[in-house]
């Protein structure tokens, strides 16, 4: 455990010093700043409460899309993975949404609900509900069947079922699900910032990305990166470590 | 599929708490695996299934406990079931304790701690079913069984795995059990000894598709 931490600063540190001497070599702040020189804006973007004000805007957003996909995904996955027939209904669905781009989703989300929040939050949880729904599949086809036995004979009420039966079962397909979710939506929800919103991280970089101002944009992409490794850390880890304790104990 | 009200028709038993069987015909795609099986299980009573692997053992029970509904037939069985499998299929992310209180909503927490201790694993109440034996997770399986208090106790060859001397332990313990609670139990098993020693009645299931085989052994006279 320690050894893996040692590991992963060291590791860490190495990047920093990667970028400190590719800044050096460039000798261009324009273009690659230093880690140094980032400090000043930071710091004047964080008591203006401008960063802030973004970073939640963003989390916000992530957090809705992230709780909408998992509890679609959790349905539909549910559903197909227990009912062949459904399955066989809805696959091909499936299979276009998860080849459709990312982007071709937002666009069409922004066209047809119009330039707000709902189309926004649409798009990303668009986006994220197949892969969710494939994962969660996998894992309702892999459940006991002898578990739905003794539950069904015990009459077991369906609630109790789903959460002391069913869900545990499917407990490492949705921690996958999770924390796969979570590191792509957060990246969409930028994209559609980027794309047609007036706050959050990503209108942030697209403002700095029209000005050339790359270290501002940097600012704020390593902002959000440290929360969502926070989140990461106190929260997905954490929460994967709870549901296992059964497995190691 | 036929007629809706005998396709796995369940009722609740009569008062008589009588326990009817009627399977007429159980298929697995083309095949025929069960042709007319009838028979009935008095309160109290202990019948064993007693037959070959493979002869459609299992396939009956799970009709009898209503897990498979895709038969002709009907089988009118009572509200309180219980079923003890071949594994101990506990839930293996909830503690002993869980696994029953869980199971049993109504049960309170000292009477399953009593229950616990009556099949002799009090002290592993808080263990999670991975860090015991396979022999207290079957002790388990038999305590979740008889914590609900069954009217109906059905067993699939619940000893099969377990070498000799755990198989006699486990043997005694469901006797000395089913004795206290004395519910109305189908098990079946492919060994006579287990079927003679525990049932008031044996019926033989053989032939294909399976039927019940005529002159049943009564060993224990029908009383007890």
């Amino acid at each position: 455990m320690t050894d893996t931490r040692v590991v992963t600063t060291l590791s860490l540190l190495g990047l920093l010093v990667l970028w400190v001497v590719a800044a050096a070599l460039t000798a261009d702040p324009q273009i690659l700043p230093s880690p140094v020189s980032l400090i000043g804006p930071f710091w004047q973007e964080l008591r203006s409460g401008q960063l802030l004000y973004h970073l939640s805007q963003t989390l916000i957003r992530v957090i809705w899309a992230f709780a909408l996909a998992m509890i679609l995904g959790l349905a539909l996955g549910l559903a197909m993975g227990r009912s062949e027939r459904l399955n066989r209904w809805l696959d091909p669905w499936l299979v276009v949404f998860l080849n459709l781009p990312a982007l071709v989703l937002i666009v069409l989300c922004y066209l047809w609900i119009g330039l707000n929040e709902t189309a926004a939050i649409v798009a990303v949880t668009l986006n994220k509900v197949p892969n969710v729904t494939t994962v969660i599949r996998e894992g309702a086809r892999a459940t006991d069947p002898d578990l739905d036995a003794m539950a069904q004979v015990y009459r077991m009420s369906l609630l109790a079922r789903l959460r002391h039966v069913t869900l545990p079962q499917l407990a490492p397909f949705i921690a996958g699900a999770a924390r796969s979710g979570v590191a792509v939506i957060w990246k969409i929800v930028l994209v559609v910032e980027f794309l047609g919103r007036s706050s959050g991280i990503g209108f942030k970089i697209h403002m700095f990305f029209q000005l050339f101002d790359v270290a501002m944009v940097l600012v704020y992409a390593l902002s959000f990166i440290a929360v969502m490794l926070v989140v990461e850390w106190a929260i997905l880890q954490p929460w994967e470590r709870r549901v296992r304790r059964w497995r190691t104990a | 599929m036929g007629d809706p009200a005998t396709v796995g028709a369940a009722r609740a038993a009569l008062a008589d708490g009588m326990i009817r069987v009627n399977v007429r015909s159980k298929r697995f795609g083309g095949t025929e695996v069960l042709g007319p099986v009838a028979f009935e299980i008095a309160d109290g009573e202990t019948v064993a299934i007693l037959g070959p692997s493979g002869i459609g053992k299992s396939t009956l029970l799970r009709i009898v406990a209503g897990i498979d509904t895709d038969f002709e037939g009907r089988v009118e069985r009572p509200e309180r079931m219980a079923i003890v499998f071949q594994e101990p299929t506990l839930l293996p992310w909830r503690t002993a304790l869980a696994n029953l209180t869980l199971i049993h909503p109504e049960l309170p927490e000292a009477d399953a701690r009593r229950m616990l201790d009556r099949v002799g694993i009090a002290e592993r109440a808080d263990a999670f079913p991975t860090q015991m034996s396979l022999g207290q997770q079957r002790r388990l399986a038999l305590a979740r069984a008889f914590a609900g208090q069954p009217e109906l106790l059905i067993m699939d060859e619940p000893f099969v795995s377990l070498d000799p001397a755990t198989a006699d332990t486990m043997l005694g313990l469901t006797e000395d059990l089913i004795a206290e609670a004395r519910p109305a139990t189908l098990f079946v098993t492919h060994a006579r000894s287990e079927a003679e020693r525990l049932a008031t009645r044996v019926l033989e299931l053989g032939g294909r598709p399976a039927r019940l085989l005529p002159a049943p052994s009564d060993p224990k006279g029908g009383s007890s």
